[in-house]
């Protein structure tokens, strides 16, 4: 049984998020090289040092870095020394970000640095993210993430709920967005091009690229020193549905739903919404799940059709709503997260700004 | 406003053994999540969240399981949470499932830690080329055997100590049915003209390679008033992390595990380990750490360590109990082996260890380490609800 009350009762704020500019490859710089001037970024725009942070998380993929411990390396640099209170998920940043809220809640810390990082250059992630399917009935298949992401589109298609010129119009949409995003990979007129795996062509599928991004997190009075205009987390939920794509309505995102619900979304209306769409298709569903009406701003920063490194796009979603709220450009802002094949599981964060 | 009380009222883990040919990964985690469920008397609608935590993904060459283990688990609809701090994982995953329940997030949290080293090969998986980086050729022996040759000259421990600790775990594995070895005609002299494997640590003074996995269900005061069974209380728990190689770094006593420990200690009021707690199930892989921990949490004064290992105070019917179960030396599913310390430790304040059982055994801590002796998880549970 859930409670129905909203959990804890300290108010937790985003008060900085740094990223890097994301690119089709990194050669040049190790993961650590990539992390580290986002670290000193989101710390710079606090004012706060490493050993002020009270507690740690970050979010990676050793299966990505193609080595074991790979978050180690990372830590290194940090430099938690003297010993840090520190975390790790295999899990996209946003999930990092959830532990380091409920860590927040108990008490245990004021302040918290959340930070996740990918490269998806070194290999082939189409490939690479076969891996995460079940490993002895559909793995050594190969079903790789755009042919899967496909055969959602299809579906979407096949009930009537979109078109490819209508996909063809969400890619545009967040493209040209992405072009005020300094940070984004692929921005500005894209051509649709040819089908990767029917229905979808290139302009529907993210680019490949890595990237990393850095926010801290910090509660109550804590959180106005640091910030101006705290973007206050209101609620926080995720969910995960069935692996099996057979058993899922691959048109729908109940799990994302849910999680919104739980994190108190649907009370009142957002003007903003960053989702984690890595697929034109998926914004369409996430859009009808989460009942995003047309007044609702839906990814200025271009989304992750825009730039989407493994294991932080979900994270920069979070980032983004929160830097808009930071600015004033937004009051209620939905950010979610996304991980695993079709949708499979699905964070939502509901962050307000104080009233102006 | 404080935090909500932690107890654990369900604790289920598979028999360790080398290979679990008989059953897929999923097959094997819900295995141990059911017997939980069970000693909880729960179903799978009682558990509002699932915290699952394995060490890295190349031991069974699966990326990001718990997408997979969803099913299995029970965690559809539910939020699911996959930790990943090394060998210290088991741990840190009950922490983080504990902090769900502290921080009133969830009531009750099934937590669960797993590895089915037979899918793969660890050392492999350990052992993948990187450019421009020293390998870890050797695997965790090679990495650690410089260390405890560094404790023994630090300390001026006799040669034999190691020994005595392997002698003494796979003796209480024998009375733990869950433990992987069960070493039946084992003696002092065996494991002293073991092959030497990384010098000083013997093949017997090793851990193995154990498919296991370890649940717990964590609750609140509420849900702990309805299990059936005396719950284990958690009175503190804390994790600590520090880099992997710097300068006047101390690989035998880390400042890391000091600091995690004193955290624990201050959370659950204990002023003195050695007095306030009745045992400890600690993450020993290779014999020499438990002379090591026994210092670096606090039970002996540096360089005294291995004194109470020779004097016999943790043997099971010591003074202060170490790794009643076998330890890691017995039963070592990496990513699941920190919780199992955690489970143990819940086991024994209980009352439901069976065999090795501690007579009134009312604070136990559980601890687990990993990385480059870098990462600390550890947590102090009591036959009580915490006080303040």
């Amino acid at each position: 049984m859930t409670r129905e009350e909203a959990p804890g009762h300290r108010e937790i704020a985003v008060v900085a998020f740094a990223q890097t500019d994301h690119r089709r490859t990194s050669d040049e710089l190790s993961e650590v090289e990539m992390l580290m001037p986002v670290l000193h970024q989101v710390l710079d725009r606090t004012g706060l040092n490493t050993s002020d942070i009270g507690f740690t998380c970050s979010g990676s993929s050793d299966y990505l870095a193609g080595r074991a411990f790979s978050f180690t390396l990372a830590l290194d640099g940090v430099g938690a020394w003297p010993p840090i209170s520190e975390s790790h998920v295999e899990m996209d940043g946003a999930w990092a970000l959830y532990e380091a809220w409920t860590k927040l809640l108990t008490g245990d810390a004021d302040t918290a640095l959340v930070y996740s990082y990918g490269k998806s250059s070194p290999g082939s992630v189409r490939d690479v993210l076969t891996r995460q399917l079940d490993p002895y009935y559909v793995a050594p298949l190969w079903p790789d993430s755009v042919a899967l992401a496909a055969l959602q589109a299809q579906a979407l298609i096949d009930r009537g709920e979109t078109d490819e010129p209508a996909l063809a119009q969400v890619a545009a949409r967040n493209r040209a967005d992405a072009a005020a995003n300094s940070h984004a990979q692929l921005t500005g007129c894209v051509p649709q091009g040819e089908y990767v795996v029917r229905p979808l062509r290139t302009g529907d599928c993210p680019p490949v690229g890595d990237g990393a991004a850095a926010v801290i997190l910090a509660a109550g009075e804590r959180a106005r020193q640091l910030c101006a205009r705290p973007a206050w987390i209101r609620g926080i939920d995720h969910r995960i549905e069935a692996h099996g794509l057979g058993v899922r309505d691959l048109t729908d995102s109940p799990s994302a739903r849910l999680a919104a619900e739980r994190a108190g979304a649907f009370q009142r209306p957002v003007d903003t919404a960053e989702l984690h769409a890595p697929f034109t298709a998926q914004e369409m569903i996430l859009r009808k799940a989460l009942r995003l009406g047309d007044s609702v701003t839906v990814n200025p920063s271009g989304g992750a059709l825009a730039a989407n490194p493994m294991m932080a796009a979900g994270l920069i979603r979070i980032g983004e709503a929160a830097a808009r709220i930071h600015r004033g450009e937004s009051d209620r802002a939905l950010a979610h997260a996304t991980s695993g094949p079709c949708l499979q599981q699905n964070l939502v964060a509901v962050l307000e700004g104080d009233p102006r | 406003m404080s935090k909500e009380s932690v107890a654990v009222t369900g604790i289920g883990q598979t028999k360790h053994v080398a290979a679990r040919r008989d059953v897929s990964i999923a097959g094997l985690v819900r295995e141990a999540a059911r017997r939980a469920l069970e000693d909880a008397a729960l179903t799978w609608a009682d558990i509002d969240a699932v915290v699952i935590g394995k060490a890295p993904d190349f031991f069974e060459g699966v990326m990001m399981p718990e997408l997979y283990l969803a099913d299995a688990l029970g965690a559809v609809g539910k939020p699911m949470l996959r930790v990943h701090t090394a060998g210290s994982v088991g741990g840190s995953t009950a922490l983080v499932a504990a902090n769900l329940v502290a921080a009133r997030v969830h009531r009750t949290v099934l937590t669960l830690a797993y590895e089915k080293q037979s899918e793969s090969n660890a050392m492999w998986g350990l052992s993948l080329p990187i450019p421009f980086q020293q390998p870890l050729l050797a695997g965790a022996g090679g990495f650690f055997a410089p260390h405890i040759r560094a404790y023994m000259r630090r300390s001026g421990a006799p040669d034999t100590v190691g020994s005595l600790v392997a002698y003494k775990d796979r003796r209480n594995a024998l009375k733990n049915p869950y433990a992987h070895l069960h070493e039946h005609d084992i003696t002092l002299e065996k494991v002293q003209s073991s092959p030497m494997l990384w010098d000083p640590i013997r093949y017997s003074e090793t851990c193995p390679s154990s498919d296991g996995a370890c649940a717990m269900v964590l609750t609140d005061r509420a849900g702990a008033a309805r299990s059936p069974r005396p719950p284990a209380w958690m009175l503190g728990g804390a994790m600590r992390s520090e880099p992997t190689l710097f300068a006047g770094k101390d690989f035998v006593s880390p400042q890391a595990g000091k600091d995690c420990a004193a955290d624990v200690y201050r959370q659950a009021g204990v002023a003195d380990p050695r007095r306030d707690i009745d045992a400890v199930e600690m993450y020993v892989p290779f014999s020499w750490y438990e002379p090591m921990w026994l210092e670096n949490l606090g039970f002996a004064e540096q360089g005294e360590g291995w004194k109470l290992t020779e004097s016999g105070v943790t043997e099971l019917d010591g003074d202060l109990p170490v790794n009643m179960s076998g330890g890691v030396l017995s039963t070592n599913p990496i990513g699941a082996s920190g919780m199992i310390r955690f489970a143990e430790a819940a086991l024994q304040v209980r009352g439901q260890a069976g065999e090795h059982q501690v007579d009134g055994a009312r604070r136990v801590l559980g601890h687990a380490y990993g990385g480059g002796s870098q990462f600390f998880s550890m947590w102090l549970v009591g036959d009580r609800p915490p006080t303040s």
